[in-house]
């Protein structure tokens, strides 16, 4: 098994909730994450899926330190990012970059393509200014992009090149990890799987390790190596990709992958489907016990009592539910 | 006769940088109960379809340039301004995709659902409450009498699709227009909202337009799929052929991108290139400039929707001509 690269050590975020203008008091608090502990492994690409509002993309913005951390470590390459002082978070970016969901947001309409990509070589030194034009010159061309766009800004550019902006900005130093947050769920089908066979080429090419946030099943089943499965805060189920989407352990798991629609009449009307009822619960006042247990169909007695933890579920799976063997 | 019967419908939009073509000729019926699904990418001129039917074009700059919708007799695009009204929001309904910005916020649930009550049946506000409360309860919103009086912002996003399915429904249309009405849920709440569609339809009998960009969600609710490219139909026939046996290169293009379909971690099939600029029309097939198969004469002549098998028809010429 490969080195890990990045470990998250019981990590929770939380935000706190205040009421009033001028005497604020406190009112609560948001668990966007609350307890994830996970290893990433050097070149693996790693899905990290659920609904809006399971934490997803707080873990990633917590992972690169742009969120304070509440409590729990963050460790890339065995250094500690959440006791690390700003200049050495700074330093550790180097190694650790983010390309975001919306690439009309994400860019800055005022910057040239060449300034985008020129930026963070300047910001962290990495080569003398003489050079930084032919590296940008061959990040336009890892990702695909014609080098007579230089000179443009964003809004000349559809949504799947600007993606690939966003993409080469973050290659531009050579990072050995990217958070990528729901890349191509602004896309057309069309245009996704371009931007999905990107990202799998630069993987394999740059030795690079990806961690890949979608609420899209088939599509983080299609790019990664492992997936975990969040939960209002909290990590559910986690193992191979293919073995996880194909053969779902956790009640949550099985009902998140019963609820894509197959693009094939025939499966599509014969299957059964598990319709979830209700809405995810709210993190400020998660239920007692399994965050599930009120839309969970085996839910019991005891699922209402503790919170309950990872354990093995096969070779290299693990779930987090008290009923497994009895499922 | 079909319950709607559209023509040659032109629809573009004038702008300082020139006219763009979004709907150029698009010609389709639907039957009473019959589901309808037309599926393409952004821009593809799904969505000003079916705003035109409905006469919600802004004009200017939006303009109807021709064609016809006729909707039980009535033509749509051609009728006096109150006839429109008086079938919109009764025996046609529409819903949109975000039910945040389609929900008036200043106004409780109860007085915007029961609106189209008040204002097409006349009723009295009890009697309309009544109904309202009973729509509420139907699409699956617990504890409705209380929630009647509550404001959008307390209602999740899957509860107020559902109040916006609840108050298109309250009428007992004919027609439903959904609008990509799940793309902007999540996928657990999306299989609510679809099996709501499903009984829904079931228990009213009518017939549904399902504009969407998800093959997935036509598979399951479609009778029929047609697939738009650049404001022009390219192919249409009833959904089990449209999946299994495609003919035009673009919808099997669009299948063959989609990841659910193909092995995993296999290079994902790409169209290249982008899709067309409307405001410059080409004189061929739109298509041409991004299908693998295109010749000269795709790009010299507009090939015509044809029938290639009783009720499947595609635009394509080399694929008429039985070469691919």
């Amino acid at each position: 098994m490969s080195e890990t690269i990045l470990e998250l050590r019981d990590v929770k975020t939380h935000f706190p909730l205040h009421r009033g203008l001028i005497f604020r008091r406190d009112a609560g608090t948001v668990k966007a994450v609350d307890g994830v502990s996970l290893s990433v492994r050097r070149g693996e690409v790693l899905g990290l899926v659920g609904e809006s509002g399971c934490g997803k993309s707080t873990l990633a913005r917590t992972i690169l330190q742009l969120l304070p951390t509440t409590a729990g470590a963050v460790l890339l390459g065995g250094r500690n990012l959440t006791a690390a002082g700003a200049e050495e978070v700074r330093a550790a970016r180097r190694d650790l970059q983010m390309i975001f969901q919306d690439p009309y947001a994400s860019l800055n309409p005022r910057m040239t393509v060449f300034d985008t990509l020129a930026e963070p070589l300047r910001v962290h030194r990495v080569c003398t200014a003489e050079e930084i034009p032919a590296r940008v010159h061959r990040l336009m061309e890892r990702v695909g992009l014609a080098p007579r766009f230089l000179r443009k800004y964003p809004h000349e550019f559809s949504g799947g090149q600007r993606q690939r902006i966003a993409i080469a900005r973050a290659l531009a130093l050579e990072p050995r990890i990217v958070v990528a947050d729901e890349p191509v769920s602004a896309l057309d089908v069309s245009i996704q799987a371009q931007i999905l066979n990107l990202l799998a080429g630069l993987c394999r090419e740059m030795d690079l390790t990806l961690i890949f946030i979608a609420h899209d099943l088939s599509v983080v089943k299609h790019i990664s190596d492992r997936v975990a499965v969040m939960y209002l805060g909290r990590i559910v189920e986690l193992g191979a990709a293919a073995d996880v989407i194909e053969r779902p352990q956790h009640p949550y798991t099985r009902a998140l992958v019963s609820a894509i629609p197959v693009p094939d009449p025939d499966v599509e009307r014969t299957r059964q489907r598990l319709v979830l009822p209700g809405d995810p619960p709210s993190p400020i006042n998660p239920p007692p016990g399994c965050a599930f247990h009120p839309r969970c169909a085996y839910a019991v007695a005891r699922c209402r009592e503790a919170v309950p933890p990872l354990i093995p579920a096969g070779p290299a799976r693990e779930a987090a539910c008290v009923r497994l063997g009895e499922l | 006769m079909p319950l709607l019967e559209v023509t040659d419908l032109r629809t573009s939009f004038h702008t300082r940088t020139g006219v763009t073509r979004a709907v150029d000729g698009v010609s389709f019926s639907l039957e009473r109960g019959e589901t309808l699904g037309i599926v393409g990418e952004s821009g593809s001129g799904k969505s000003v379809t079916c705003y035109s039917i409905l006469g919600l074009i802004p004009q200017p700059p939006g303009r109807i340039e021709g064609g016809s919708a006729v909707f039980a007799g009535t033509d749509l695009l051609r009728c006096r301004p109150e006839e429109a009204r008086a079938l919109r929001g009764k025996r046609i309904a529409m819903i949109f995709q975000d039910p945040m910005t389609s929900l008036n916020p200043y106004l409780r649930i109860g007085d915007q659902l029961i609106e189209p009550l008040l204002i097409h049946e006349r009723l009295p506000r009890e009697e309309a409450r009544r109904r309202g409360l009973a729509m509420l309860e139907a699409v699956g919103i617990n504890d409705a009498a209380r929630r009647l009086d509550l404001y959008p912002h307390e209602f999740s996003g899957g509860m107020r699709q559902r109040v916006m399915i609840a108050m298109a429904l309250i009428t007992k249309p004919e027609l439903l227009i959904a609008d990509e009405p799940t793309t902007a849920l999540d996928v657990t709440v999306q299989a609510q909202i679809l099996e709501l569609i499903r009984k829904m339809q079931r228990e009213l009998g009518m017939a549904v337009i399902f504009i969407t960009h998800d093959l997935g969600v036509v598979s399951g609710l479609c009778d029929r799929v047609q697939v738009m490219y650049a404001g022009r139909i390219v192919e249409t026939a009833d959904t089990r052929t449209l999946f299994h046996a495609p003919r035009h290169p673009y919808t099997r293009a669009l299948q063959r991108s989609i990841p659910a379909l193909q092995a995993k971690g296999a290079t994902l099939y790409t169209i290249p290139g982008l899709p067309p600029d409307l405001s410059r029309p080409v004189p061929g097939c739109a298509f041409a400039a991004r299908c693998e198969h295109a010749n000269d004469a795709c790009r010299a002549e507009r090939p015509a929707l044809r029938a290639a098998a009783p009720g499947h028809l595609h635009a394509c010429l080399r694929a008429h001509a039985g070469e691919l």
